[in-house]
């Protein structure tokens, strides 16, 4: 009697206790997947924010040295100034840093501690405040990657010589600078500003926000009408026939495509076949559109059918035609949804980066882009450029290019959530 | 010139619908005509006319233009007669280029100058001739169609069917979408098997069509194309990732989505639904990034710790991370599917005396498996399809292995390592890239019809 009542209390405690371990795994599981989206974005954050920093160094430059009376800059024009010969010029501004330095070679090294477009820059300087320039003014020049990376912290200075980038001598120079306290940190704006570059300190997102933003309007303005009147026909007005059938499987296959593919298309019909520009947001945007639209339409349909047949009714019993019924009284009703849906399928278009390599969308685009025809990257293909290069300094880059994008992307949905919310009606 | 064309031709569509609908006021006012349609239809009337032949006249200017242009630039060069297309096609360029400044010739032919002065001439003379079209046929149709307002003339009719068209033409996008990826695809295939045997692709070891690209393309060997474009290590490579993504994603994912649907409380799952989701809006090459970048080195270190000699480029780190990408393809489908389980199913177990566990594993799941093999079948021709996390983490060599931690590559790679650049035309080795397209488009049709099917067939109806 005994053994068999402790055999159902054994039975009981494993039955319970693989219950517990059940439950274990599954929480276990759940935390994983959480874990995991906190690792990516802290991991993206720790890397990318400093690159929204950059490195300057003040350094005095002499103009007096260039030209007798320094209020002659204020009559000339932006192409003398471009004709001015100012390379030697410039590196004997960065030498009056440390006049004591003989040898050529620790020159060199001098003026590696700057990015290679210093001249550019003191340049630029002279032609933005030509007209109160004084005999000796105070220009801060962009640091190289190297000690920019440095600075942050990034890089390692206790490696061996021979196996840094940054040289013995050179360090001495940027600690003796920091010293001076002629090193400083500002935001980076020019990041944000300028095209890509060879030079990562140099290197900005400007271009490829503005490829992204012509793509995305491309997008918005070919699949935003399309798909709206595609699923208004095919709710609303198709008749149940073999087309309507196909067109429905077709939707819902081309959904279910691999964006690459999409690609292939890009470049076998709209590249070789029309003839239109490579490498430029209108071809991008126009492969996107065919990848986004089913998407809109899945989204507008349901949101029309979610609209209740009293509508319909109520507008045809009092003599409106289908088409009045429809336009006039369903689709105002099911906008909200269909809106929400645009822009989530245009948040996928602006994070798809496979299609956009095929169509050329890689190429390096050191200008910002005027118009949808120039060529131009986009912020994820910039990611991916990026991704591929050696220096330390792409790196943070990449990571702060990764947190633009995410930043829109959670803007996108943030407001499709939004407009959910507030337009939608409950019948 | 396209964009303040377009501008002009909306803006006199806008003028114009006014003018309709005033003149259809008038014609009710003065004439006490009796007009068939409101006001405000006989504008939309009028804009129609004024707006959608002359954006079709534009389409087709814009379509044709270039070929024209270039017949007549080269004009001289034709009659010559002594160069090929491709020449003359490069010529073109050259001059195009000369037009705009960029000297790329050491001696300027005196045909050339000529052509350059005639691409001069005709592009301006084409720019004006096509403001004068568009935009005269615009106001032609405009007065046309005002003086066509009667009252015999229904032009809600004729708006509504406008309307009807247009709509069904939009829903036919979907149909030409397929048709040009199906038509690009078959058609470069086509192209590559007529060089290279379709038997040597699907069963070949061996991928090197870079091989190719070396020689010219004149004197291509036919024994070097049959072992070139062996596809079998890229199906070995894809299917090896998709494998390890699955063994990550489908133990995680449908735990997740049975934590979620039977333990967690309304609040639990009310944050860590969302959370979980947001794996599925990042942009895949976030995860290209994060796993070159951060998974392979940590994989590589994790395996040399082991005493294991791990490729930098492992297939384990590529899987791994597509695998955290898929979780939430398959928590989520699952989810639902599971959620839908009648609650009678549920309460009838617990009436037994069964467990959690056990009303879980014995009674809910058996229920709800044809849609949660659904949601594998979609997530494996997602992994399949999948391209970012491949081309960066993954390897770029084709190498048949089926050790995850060796270097693996895949369809997707080879189709953007074969196109990614610039490249030439007409030759095997972009083809393969279509043939390769092909075989992916088909692979992953075939899943989700046999997802959907699975889904259809199998799920039982409660009522």
């Amino acid at each position: 009697m005994t053994d068999r009542i402790e055999q159902r209390i054994n039975s009981l405690n494993k039955r319970l206790n693989s219950e517990k371990r059940f439950r274990i795994y599954c929480i276990g599981a759940m935390s994983f997947a959480l874990a995991w989206v906190l690792i990516l974005f802290l991991n993206i954050f720790s890397s990318g924010y400093s690159a929204f920093y950059r490195t300057v160094i003040q350094v005095d430059v002499p103009f007096l040295n260039l030209i007798e009376d320094t209020t002659q800059f204020s009559e000339m024009s932006s192409e003398d100034i471009n004709n001015l010969s100012m390379y030697s010029f410039s590196k004997k501004a960065i030498y009056g840093l440390f006049p004591d330095i003989e040898e050529k070679k620790d020159k060199k090294m001098l003026i590696r501690l700057f990015s290679i477009e210093f001249e550019q820059e003191i340049r630029e300087f002279l032609k933005s405040n030509k007209s109160n320039i004084n005999e000796t003014e105070t220009i801060y020049l962009t640091a190289s990657d190297d000690v920019d990376q440095v600075n942050k912290g990034n890089y390692p200075r206790d490696l061996d010589e021979d196996k840094r980038r940054i040289k013995d001598i050179q360090l001495l120079f940027f600690d003796d600078l920091v010293d001076r306290g002629l090193v400083s940190y500002e935001f980076n704006l020019p990041f944000l500003m300028r095209g890509d570059s060879r030079e990562p300190e140099l290197a900005g997102v400007g271009g490829s926000i503005v490829g992204s933003l012509f793509t995305i309007l491309v997008v918005l303005i070919l699949s935003f009408p399309i798909g709206i009147f595609a699923a208004i026909y095919l709710e609303e007005f198709a008749p149940k026939n073999r087309v309507t059938d196909f067109i429905e499987i077709n939707i819902n296959n081309l959904a279910a495509v691999p964006s690459i593919v999409f690609g292939l298309l890009g470049l076998g019909i709209i590249l070789n076949t029309f003839g239109l520009p490579r490498s430029t947001p209108l071809v991008g945007g126009i492969v996107l559109s065919l990848m986004t639209l089913p998407t809109i339409i899945i989204a507008t349909r349901a949101s029309l059918r979610a609209v209740p047949p009293s509508i319909r009714e109520g507008a045809l019993a009092v003599g409106a035609t289908k088409m009045q019924a429809v336009m006039h009284h369903v689709v105002p009703v099911a906008m909200p949804g269909a809106l929400t849906g645009t822009i989530i399928g245009l948040a996928q278009a602006l994070g798809e980066t496979a299609p956009l390599l095929l169509i050329g969308m890689v190429a390096f685009v050191v200008d910002v882009p005027q118009t949808p025809l120039d060529a131009s990257a986009s912020l994820p293909v910039q990611v991916y450029l990026w991704s591929e290069s050696a220096e330390r300094g792409y790196v943070e880059k990449t990571s702060a290019t990764i947190m633009m994008l995410l930043g829109f992307l959670i803007l996108m949905n943030l407001a499709a959530v939004l407009i959910r919310r507030k337009f939608e009606t409950k019948w | 010139m396209g964009f303040i064309l377009i501008s002009l031709i909306i803006l006199i569509g806008i003028a114009s619908y006014f003018l309709g609908n005033l003149r259809a006021k008038n014609l009710r006012t003065s004439n006490q005509k009796n007009l068939k349609s409101l006001s405000h239809y006989y504008g939309y009337y009028v804009a129609l006319w004024a707006v959608v032949p002359a954006l079709l006249i534009l389409l087709m200017i814009t379509s044709f233009k270039s070929f024209f242009i270039e017949q007549y630039v080269l004009s001289d060069f034709i009659a010559l007669g002594s160069y090929t297309e491709t020449e003359l096609s490069l010529l073109f360029t050259q001059i195009e280029n000369t037009a705009l400044g960029i000297k790329l010739f050491d001696e300027n032919t005196i045909l050339i100058d000529g052509a350059v002065n005639k691409l001069n001439y005709i592009n301006k003379t084409s720019e004006n001739l096509t403001y004068v079209t568009v935009l005269g046929l615009s106001g032609l149709l405009v007065l046309y169609s005002l003086f066509n307002i009667n009252n015999k003339l229904n032009s809600r009719k004729i708006v509504e069917k406008f309307l009807l068209v247009l709509y069904f033409t939009c829903s036919l996008v979907a149909i030409m979408t397929t048709v040009g990826i199906i038509f690009s695809l078959l058609y470069e295939t086509l192209r590559f098997f007529s060089q290279v045997p379709i038997t040597d692709f699907l069963f070949g070891l061996n991928w090197s069509p870079q091989r190719v690209f070396v020689r010219e393309a004149g004197d291509l060997d036919t024994r070097d194309l049959a072992n070139a474009f062996g596809a079998v290590p890229l199906f070995a490579g894809t299917f090896l990732i998709a494998l390890i993504a699955m063994c990550v994603s489908v133990p995680v994912g449908l735990l997740t989505a049975i934590y979620m649907s039977e333990y967690a409380s309304p609040k639990v799952r009310d944050w860590a639904k969302p959370i979980i989701e947001i794996l599925a809006g990042i942009p895949t090459v976030v995860y290209g990034f994060f796993a070159a970048l951060t998974v392979a080195p940590l994989v590589r270190d994790i395996g040399q710790g082991a005493g294991l000699t791990v490729s930098s480029e492992s297939a384990l780190a590529a899987g791994f991370v597509m695998g955290i990408m898929i979780i939430p393809f398959i928590s989520s489908l699952s989810d639902d599917v599971i959620k839908s389980v009648p609650q009678s199913l549920r309460e009838g177990s617990y009436a037994m005396g069964a467990t959690k566990r056990e009303t879980i594993v014995k009674v809910l799941l058996p229920a709800a498996l044809p849609g949660i093999v659904g949601s594998f079948l979609l997530a494996v021709s997602r992994a399949i399809g999948e391209t970012m996390i491949v081309v960066m983490a993954a390897g770029l060599n084709a190498k048949l292995t089926a050790n995850p931690l060796d270097a693996a590559t895949t369809i997707t790679t080879q189709i953007v390592v074969i196109l990614i650049g610039d490249q030439e035309f007409d030759s095997p080795k972009t083809q393969s890239a279509f043939a390769l397209g092909l075989t992916l488009f088909v692979v992953t049709l075939a899943l989700n019809f046999i997802a959907l099917q699975v889904v259809k067939k199998y799920t039982e109806r409660y009522d």
